[in-house]
């Protein structure tokens, strides 16, 4: 990248193939100060990177103290980092084979399972962990090959059926299994116990033990930080260079064009068997780091929803990209899923969603919108907006705007300025939190989602023109329901969209290479 | 049946043949149900090559749908016109609406990516998200608690009173569904093979490229199909609510994962096929619950799609396609 960029040829020419030889306009970083930055960036090789952000997530145990608010951030971090892992893990079958393996889930639920079968109370077997993890993440792998198996002569959309379904029957057996029997016949076939506990059934499994090598136990939060980050690292570095292999090529080659690829008499079967055995590899380890952390292995954990969170961390990341599937991950799992907690206190901490969301609203317009003064005249036209309907809203009926903030009316008056700004801002209904009272805000939610699909049709004025109430609405329904649900459905149906809005507007995510398709 | 009682597995009324007859009218019953929302995922991927994860989602809402046209005419315990009216209504506006977010889904999420020529991958995502958006959607708008349908109380309960024909017994709610699912499946026959836009969905189906070469609008073929599949997974919606007399938000999704197995069993991209993989599905779905375990009748339609797959991937009424490069 240091050399003057590649003399740009004048028009087609015969014999080249354009979109090779054009190959370094497109690596053209771009002007400005951001590109200079970038070229700089660039500069520095891959390795470097790699240790910097390695060494400055090594370090972020040392800045926490040992309180318990500390140790909450901390664990925080544990858990992003457990999902970095499983987004690894899925980046392998997704992003570098092209497989839509909607079963990953239960890998994950096995790895868990698995440890905590054959370290707990609960079967009384107490093995140490570097026997139990290498045992159970071969055992997991070997059961991605076998439920690859059967969809291997069929084409795509099959895997992606009978993976699904995998994933549902691994929360079955979890959530039936503590009532395990031979069609009921146990007593007549001589067995002591009318059925057997497998799994715990929705209670799962508790009381598992922590990580233990040689008499040596891992129990504080920050051994389980380092403990996880090692494994990002290792399986980081592994697929890095798996991904430069022979095999790694091979995989790229599967997901460009699968017919080709067998033309060429790579072993397509085998590849696609490979990847999902690797992806379930990856994502056992991740679990059984996971039910040591937990010290239990409980079905909900491993349902549909967590699946859809690990996708909306590849995809947001880029798919193919492991520096992308690990940037997803803590993007998703810090922001969404603890930056989107409601403003009420839970212990000694106020979550900050109100915040993160205006934050976020902020951030997405600055970015999208160029340049600075159509930016200003939008920003103006919503505070304009805001003020316009509570004005109106508050001369026509009388408890149009004496709707509260946060969950109850002792928290009326909190929320500092800002809290004081949405108030007059946006028009509140009084009683929207009785439960019962969600017409407005069903009605706000609706038009809100037709507005945003209208402004996927129009251009120029009239989109910028709908952004104004579109912020409004947006506003306006976070605070009646969104935000105190912000723990629960509200962060699900955020990650659906993300789901929806990448694909639609960016394929390749945020660290992704777009897609070529040649037809 | 001597050699199953001494096994004393069965209970003694399970090996009556009334017992039998009943869980097949149940199977068949359920399998209808399948059958119709199978064949709006057979359609979709017959001429989109799209697994349209979200038309569970579709079926759900349409359900929710019925559940608020019955509210808003005073519910079943006292409507407020003949019961008759009351459910053609319901059938009505959850086809009717169904339909049209089916037609929203496909402009929205799935067009744009058509027209990017976004790959395989990048539609089935969509398609999840979708599905995941709406789901949530549901339980925030309608509340996560089950709606109640309270079907029971239609005219005291005349709906689930039972009938014998011949050796079976069955109510007349099991007789409606069953018969309006053979209407709704002529009418959709005669449209195919009959009217132009039919022949328009046949031939897209056949081959989208050269369709579209012939001058038929693809676009709108395409639409249309969504509109049809869409509005059969909302009459399934009403039905499943008449039948099970509650809906809940997560209902789609379970259903909708069974019916896509129906329509690989019965040889995807085939209506009459998506129909006929519904009732197997639903009488292997009935039966197990009947005699072997309520809790695992998943693992049982999963073994059949398994089944299905190693033995005759094509499906019943499918023909396997060779494939053009």
């Amino acid at each position: 990248m240091s050399e003057t960029p590649p003399t740009q040829p004048e028009g087609p020419r015969i014999g080249a193939d354009e979109w090779v030889a054009r190959s370094g306009e497109r690596a053209e970083v771009g002007g400005g100060l951001v590109g200079r930055l970038r070229a700089l960036y660039e500069l520095v090789p891959k390795p470097a990177v790699f240790a910097f952000f390695v060494v400055a997530a090594a370090l972020v145990p040392l800045l926490t103290a040992q309180t318990e608010n500390d140790i909450y951030f901390l664990r925080v971090g544990t858990v992003a980092l457990v999902f970095a892992l499983l987004a690894l893990g899925l980046n392998v079958a997704v992003g570098f084979a092209g497989l839509l393996d909607l079963g990953y889930i239960a890998y994950y639920g096995i790895g868990a399972y698995g440890y905590a079968m054959l370290s707990s109370d609960k079967f009384g077997i107490h093995w140490e962990a570097w026997l139990v993890i290498p045992l159970i993440v071969a055992i997991s792998a070997l059961l991605g090959l076998l439920l690859a198996l059967p969809s291997r002569r069929l084409v795509g959309d099959y895997l992606a059926i009978v993976t699904l379904f995998f994933g549902q029957i691994f929360y079955v057996i979890a959530n039936q299994g503590y009532r395990v029997s031979f069609l009921g016949l146990n007593k007549d076939l001589g067995f002591h116990r009318a059925n057997w506990d497998l799994t715990g059934g929705p209670n799962g499994i508790a009381n598992v033990d922590r990580f233990g090598v040689f008499g040596l136990t891992a129990s504080s939060e920050r051994a389980y930080f380092y403990i996880t980050l090692v494994a990002v690292v290792i399986v980081f570095a592994g697929l890095t260079l798996a991904n430069r292999s022979r095999t790694g090529r091979a995989w790229r080659a599967l997901n460009d064009d699968t017919l080709a690829a067998q033309a060429m008499s790579m072993p397509v079967h085998w590849l696609k068997l490979l990847a999902v055995g690797v992806g379930a590899a990856v994502a056992a380890l991740a679990g059984t780091i996971n039910a040591a952390l937990l010290q239990g292995a409980f079905p909900d954990d491993y349902n549909t929803q967590v699946l859809i969170i690990i996708y909306a961390m590849v995809i947001l990341g880029g798919a193919g990209s492991l520096a992308g599937a690990v940037l997803g991950a803590i993007l998703v799992s810090v922001l969404m899923l603890e930056g989107l907690r409601p403003q009420t206190p839970i212990g000694d901490l106020t979550g900050n969603g109100r915040w993160v969301f205006y934050a976020a609203i902020l951030l997405v317009l600055v970015a999208t919108i160029r340049p600075w003064r159509r930016l200003g005249a939008i920003l103006g036209g919503i505070a304009v907006f805001g003020v316009l309907v509570h004005a109106i809203v508050a001369a026509t009926t009388a408890r149009g705007t004496d709707g509260l903030l946060n969950t109850g009316p002792e928290t009326f008056e909190e929320g500092g300025p800002l809290g004081w700004l949405i108030r007059n801002w946006l028009a509140l209904p009084g009683g929207t939190y009785e439960v019962g009272s969600r017409t407005w805000f069903n009605i706000a939610l609706v038009g809100l989602i037709a507005l945003v699909l209208c402004m996927t049709l129009v251009r120029g004025w009239v989109r910028d023109a709908l952004i104004v109430p579109a912020v409004w609405l947006a506003g306006f329904v976070w605070e009646t329901r969104l935000v105190i649900e912000a723990s629960g459905p509200t962060r699900l149906l955020l990650l659906g969209v993300i789901l929806i809005v990448v694909m639609v507007a960016r394929p390749q995510g945020l660290l992704g290479r777009p897609r070529v398709e040649i037809v | 049946m001597k050699a199953l009682q001494l096994v004393g597995y069965f209970q003694d009324f399970q090996l009556t043949w009334g017992y039998f007859f009943d869980q097949l009218v149940a199977g068949l019953t359920l399998g209808s149900l399948y059958g119709l929302i199978a064949i709006g995922y057979s359609m979709v991927y017959g001429i989109l090559k799209l697994l349209n994860f979200a038309h569970g989602e579709v079926f759900m809402i349409g359900s929710y749908i019925g559940f608020f046209v019955l509210t808003w005419l005073g519910g079943a315990a006292d409507p407020s016109l003949p019961i008759a009216v009351v459910i053609a209504l319901m059938f009505v506006a959850a086809m009717l609406g169904a339909g049209l977010l089916g037609v929203a889904i496909e402009r929205f999420a799935y067009r744009p990516l058509r027209e990017k020529r976004a790959g395989r991958i990048a539609p089935l995502i969509s398609a999840l998200g979708v599905s995941f958006f709406l789901q949530q959607l549901a339980v925030i708008c309608f509340g996560s608690a089950p709606k109640q349908y309270d079907s029971f109380s239609f005219d005291a309960g005349a709906l689930f009173t039972s009938v014998s024909i011949g050796p079976f017994r069955i109510q007349y709610m099991q007789l409606f569904v069953i018969v309006t699912t053979i209407c709704l499946m002529v009418a959709l026959t005669i449209f195919i093979a009959r009217t132009q836009v039919g022949r328009a969905m046949r031939a897209t189906s056949f081959d989208l490229e050269a369709a579209s070469m012939m001058g038929i609008d693809v676009d709108r073929v395409i639409v249309v199909t969504f509109l049809i599949g869409s509005a059969l997974a909302g009459a399934a919606g009403v039905m499943n609510g008449l039948i099970f007399q509650n809906v809940d938000a997560y209902v789609g999704f379970q259903v909708g994962l069974i019916a896509f197995t129906a329509a690989v069993v019965g040889g995807i991209g085939s209506i009459p096929g998506a129909m006929l993989g519904g009732l197997a599905i639903g009488l292997g779905r009935s039966f197990s619950i009947g005699y072997v375990s309520s809790s695992y009748q998943d693992v049982i339609v999963f073994c059949i799609l398994i089944a299905f797959l190693l033995l005759r991937p094509s499906g019943i009424f499918g023909t396997p396609a060779p494939q053009k490069v």
